[in-house]
């Protein structure tokens, strides 16, 4: 049942993200919004991941923001000053957000709640401060400019609207797979281990190994998205991938609704949105506009933007309840 | 501002003209240098601890750190300027002035933003905060400007020289004033009913609720002592660095590091984390490499939390019973 | 079924909402006459690099505003649609793409930041439309550095990093300075500066004894001047913006290091820095463009009169003091003016008339384009510049 249900989302969502940019075509106004859908899709992607290792694992992380950024950087590097094929190198990004994963979260998994924090947040920082550092390699604060696009097998993906249909796909397919991981035996385990990691380790749960394994898994994913990010905008400099886009993604998964991998991705498209797009009409007022509207969310939708349809749904209900009695 | 030239005093001024160009400077040993790197880091140190400070008061009640504590540093350096320098104040009633309007903003910040958390747990008390230190940043931004404030130092330009090495008068009324925390903090916890309040809710919340504690009434306090504590550090570092709109998610950033090196909710372990960081900096800039400065001491602070999971003085036995 | 249903009922909501946002959204269109020449901006207004945009943004309203009280350009009316991208490269280039798709600009000015002019002058070359940069870096009008082959549409009106280093190196090496030591912020602005620097030194023969930086928010810089002051330069080249430039010229003083020089890079170009150093900037050397020296140039200089103009309208508008940034944005919109005037909204004819346009007297210079230049100043265009009693004072 709950398969089928995540089958039905999933169908419906594909099929208004297939008829978005038709929609836009007819209605010009809409045509910049494809652009930034496609940034949108570019940042459910590491919210997802995210959202994985936070919501369902309970483990939080401020230095997912550098995963998508090393991924940012193996791509652009290497394609731009080595011209190797972009996919080798999203790959090769894969690889190495996924080993240093590995190395930082063996020991850093062990700590808790804020201890955690602070070690994810320092490694962020020092990895900022090495792209911002290693200046022969990335260009430094500058950033590294004319990284070339992508094409898949000659058909070069040379428009929004072709690199829109790309991302959003890559999307959809980590969205499935994320969400046949929650149903399987290991998203049990994670939950087990967000209740009470004592408790899952009596039950025979290897709590160590799973935590590990969603640190990569979400790593892995932030990379891919980190490696899209490079080869869509042509250019990448450290504060794409600094301390504020770690918090801006935890905003994102907040906001969207912890508890729920759609969550993650409504998240995304509002803060993404908001940011880029919206938040613009208010001129300098901006950063306050955004900190008002994070507040209102957090005080008023403690369950996210997700929680809505049930929220309204217990408001009918609780009403008709009281009608009866 | 145009007076402000009267606070140097030493006469170099003269030298500097194109005759002074082909001119060498005058040696400066080995001892010294290491003397003036510890000075430096201890003064930029101190203004870290206090932050770290802000953090642990809150953290000790509510369990959530306060990720607006940087935008509190922020305003009472900002507050200071505009009562000090633009409706000219002197120091002596600026100072508390300054300390009270900011402390009002803490308080508002939990009226508006954590009291009316439906379920506060702590990630939705982080991101309130979070969403309410972009609100302070922004509104700050509109009513100075984006713009660097100074503020006279509260006893002249002059630097003190001492072994070689210099000390900024303002560095000494920073280290004074972070002392001056310690112990009125150190006084407030051990002798007074709120403060035993406060510490007793830091052991056990809903125990003191049973004992008459009103826990919520608790939160209010430790927000409005770390806003205190966080102005008094943006008010005594303005002079020394300038104060602009956005310099507040720096400093929170290192106040976090130098509260979780020392150990979360430990008092004289922010003081510790705070001047080893600063120290480590300072050092680590002299000696080995400036671009790389704030590496060292991250990556000091992973050390710690590798090998000692709870920080260097924090209460292990505490860190494991809260949760995020 | 009414898992189905509940979607349904879900979807339908999200529609509503969309469609509901899309309709408040809209901006409020503009009814302006229809010929109305379009010129889109892009500057860093807010954000980490506020100090570069806002008074860009500033300079560029008011400059758009005497236009429009003159009766336009040939009776257009000029429309400016400012985007503010806060320092951040997604931001920067969907707001170019914006302006070139939902807008329809007919040039742009900006970006404020180099690496973002890199980022977006693609989308430049790619749409035909000419851009003309307020950032510094010679990347950005550089096709190709070995053989000086201009990007097509790509122009940019602040003096290049190196003509900044350069100014400073002759002056020292007039001066008999050879052993110096940098200083630089770690953001483009002093990367930047510090590469050009590094590149340079071997040309005129300076010994580069200690290369230290610092963050852009540090409280403090005596650790890396005490460090300096150890090995003994003759001179101190710091090259950064924002509020540790002024921090480091303090320190400078209080580490009693004023008989090494001290060079700040054009960044140091504003009265509010001297006020803000409390004395300690005296005897402080930079490089600056006329703009910031107006009231010291002598009156026979050719952009006395346009230099002052600009800074009496800035001073009586915002209440406060230039800075070289602002004179960019100038420079940038009144160029793009005099085009607009010349040859009116033809995006290629803007591009051919900038490419040959010589003799233009700007706030930082004598603009003289060609092909093989799309920057058009020469180093002259930087004038060293020495504090003295609290104000600017041409040196030689």
């Amino acid at each position: 049942m709950a398969k089928n249900r995540s089958a039905v989302h999933l169908t419906i969502f594909g099929g208004c993200l297939f008829l978005f940019p038709l929609l836009a075509r007819w209605i010009s106004f809409l045509e910049h919004y494809v652009d930034v859908m496609v940034f949108v899709g570019i940042y459910s992607l590491v919210a997802v991941g995210l959202c994985l290792l936070m919501g369902y694992a309970g483990q939080i992380s401020l230095g997912h923001a550098s995963f998508f950024g090393l991924g940012a950087y193996v791509s652009g590097i290497i394609t731009a000053k080595y011209g190797v094929n972009p996919w080798f190198c999203i790959l090769l990004g894969m690889v190495v957000s996924g080993g240093v994963a590995f190395i930082i979260g063996a020991p850093s998994l062990r700590l808790r709640g804020h201890y955690l924090a602070m070690a994810t947040l320092a490694f962020c920082i020092i990895i900022t401060i090495i792209f911002n550092e290693s200046i022969a390699f990335t260009g430094g604060p500058d950033g590294l400019a004319f990284i070339p696009g992508i094409s898949i097998m000659g058909y070069a993906l040379d428009s929004v609207v072709k690199y829109y249909f790309f991302v959003w796909s890559v999307v959809l397919m980590v969205l499935l797979l994320c969400l046949n991981i929650i149903q399987s035996r290991v998203g049990r385990a994670l939950r087990s281990i967000h209740g009470s990691e004592l408790a899952a380790s009596a039950v025979g749960v290897n709590v160590a190994k799973y935590k590990i394994y969603v640190f990569v898994l979400s790593a892995v994913v932030a990379s891919v998205a980190g490696s899209l990010y490079a080869h869509y905008l042509n250019f990448i400099n450290p504060a794409s991938f600094d301390l504020f886009v770690s918090i801006k993604l935890l905003i994102m998964i907040i906001l969207g609704g912890i508890y729920s991998l759609w969550g993650a991705i409504l998240g995304a498209v509002l803060i993404t949105f908001l940011s880029y797009e919206w938040l613009h009409y208010f001129g300098e007022a901006e950063v306050m506009v955004y900190g008002a509207i994070v507040l209102i969310i957090v005080i008023f939708l403690p369950g996210g933007v997700v929680s809505i349809p049930e929220k309204v749904r217990s408001l009918c209900r609780g009403s008709k309840l009281k009608v009866e009695g | 501002m145009a007076n402000c030239r009267t606070y140097w005093h030493n006469g170099r001024t003269g030298t500097t003209g194109i005759t002074g160009l082909t001119k060498n400077m005058e040696e400066i040993s080995f001892s010294s240098q290491l003397l003036q790197y510890a000075i430096t880091g201890v003064t930029i140190g101190s203004i870290y601890a206090m932050v770290a400070i802000g953090f642990n008061i809150i953290y000790n009640v509510t369990e959530a750190i306060n990720f607006a504590q940087g935008e509190f540093v922020m305003l009472g350096g900002l507050v200071m300027v505009f009562l000090r320098v633009a409706v000219n104040i002197p120091v002596i009633f600026s100072l508390p002035l300054t300390i009270m309007l900011v402390t009002m903003v803490g308080i508002l910040l939990d009226r508006l933003a954590i009291k009316p958390l439906s379920k506060p747990s702590v990630l939705a008390m982080v991101i309130a905060t979070i969403g309410a230190s972009f609100f302070i940043r922004g509104a700050a931004m509109m009513l100075w400007g984006k713009n660097p404030f100074d503020l006279p130092p509260f006893s002249g330009r002059n630097p003190i020289s001492f072994l070689g090495a210099v000390v900024q008068p303002q560095g000494l009324w920073v280290v004074g004033f972070l002392l001056v925390v310690v112990v009125v903090l150190t006084l407030f916890f051990d002798r007074t009913i709120l403060g035993k309040a406060l510490r007793a809710c830091a052991v056990n919340p809903s125990a003191s609720s049973l004992v008459g504690i009103n826990v919520k009434h608790m939160v209010l306090v430790s927000f409005a002592l770390s806003a205190a504590i966080g102005a008094l550090g943006g008010i005594v570092i303005t002079p020394i660095s300038l104060m602009e709109y956005d310099r507040g998610a720096m400093l929170a950033v290192k106040g976090f590091s130098a509260c979780v090196l020392g150990g979360i909710g430990s008092f004289p372990g922010a003081v510790t984390g705070g001047l080893l960081i600063g120290l480590i900096e300072s050092l680590g800039a002299g000696l080995v490499s400036s671009g790389y400065k704030d590496v060292f001491a991250l990556l000091l602070l992973l050390f710690v939390l590798f090998v000692r999971p709870s920080g260097l003085l924090g209460n292990a036995e505490v860190s494991k019973i809260r949760k995020f | 079924m009414k898992a189905n249903r509940s979607v349904g009922k879900g979807a339908v909501c999200l529609l509503a909402a969309v469609v509901l946002a899309t309709f408040i959204l809209i901006p409020v269109v503009q009814v302006s006459a229809a010929e109305a020449y379009k010129v889109g901006a892009v500057f860093s207004v807010t954000g980490r690099a506020s100090f570069l945009g806002d008074p860009e943004k500033k300079t560029a309203v008011m400059l758009q505003e005497e236009i429009n009280k003159k009766g336009g350009i040939n009776g257009h009316p000029l429309e400016l649609v400012i985007y503010d991208d806060e320092g951040d490269s997604t931001k920067c280039a969907l707001a170019v793409r914006k302006l070139i798709s939902r807008d329809k600009v007919c040039a742009i000015i900006g970006p404020s930041l180099s690496g973002l002019s890199l980022a977006v002058l693609p989308e430049a070359e790619k749409h035909k439309i000419p851009l003309v940069s307020c950032a510094a870096s010679y990347k950005i009008v550089t096709k190709n550095p070995e053989t000086g082959e201009q990007w097509k549409w790509v122009f940019k009106t602040p003096q290049s990093d190196s003509m900044a280093a350069e100014a400073i190196y002759t002056h020292m090496k007039k001066h008999g300075i050879s052993k110096i030591a940098i200083l630089s912020v770690t953001t483009g602005f002093g990367a930047s500066g510090r590469s050009e620097l590094l590149r340079l030194a071997p040309q005129f023969g300076m010994t580069i004894v200690a290369d230290e930086k610092y963050g852009p928010k540090d409280t403090d810089m005596t650790a890396q001047l005490t460090k300096i002051k150890g090995l003994a330069p003759q001179a101190i080249v710091n090259w950064s913006i924002g509020p540790t430039q002024v921090v480091v010229v303090r320190n400078w003083k209080e580490l009693a290091m004023t008989n090494a020089t001290l060079y700040q890079s054009h960044g140091f170009g504003s009265r509010k820095n001297i006020e803000l150093a409390a004395g300690a900037a005296e005897g402080v050397y930079c490089p600056l463009g006329a703009c910031n020296i107006a009231e010291v140039l002598p009156a026979a200089h050719l952009q006395k009169k346009v230099t002052m103009e600009y800074l009496k309208a800035y001073k009586a508008k915002y209440n406060e003091a230039v800075s070289s940034f602002g004179g960019h944005a100038w420079d940038a919109l009144a160029l793009v003016t005099k085009a607009l005037g010349a040859v009116g909204s033809d995006k290629a004819k803007i591009r051919d008339y900038l490419e040959n346009l010589k003799g233009f007297v700007g706030q930082h210079g004598v603009f003289n384009f060609s092909p093989k230049d799309h920057n058009g100043l020469t180093k002259e265009a930087f004038q060293m510049v020495v504090v003295k009693n609290g104000d600017w004072a041409l040196t030689d």
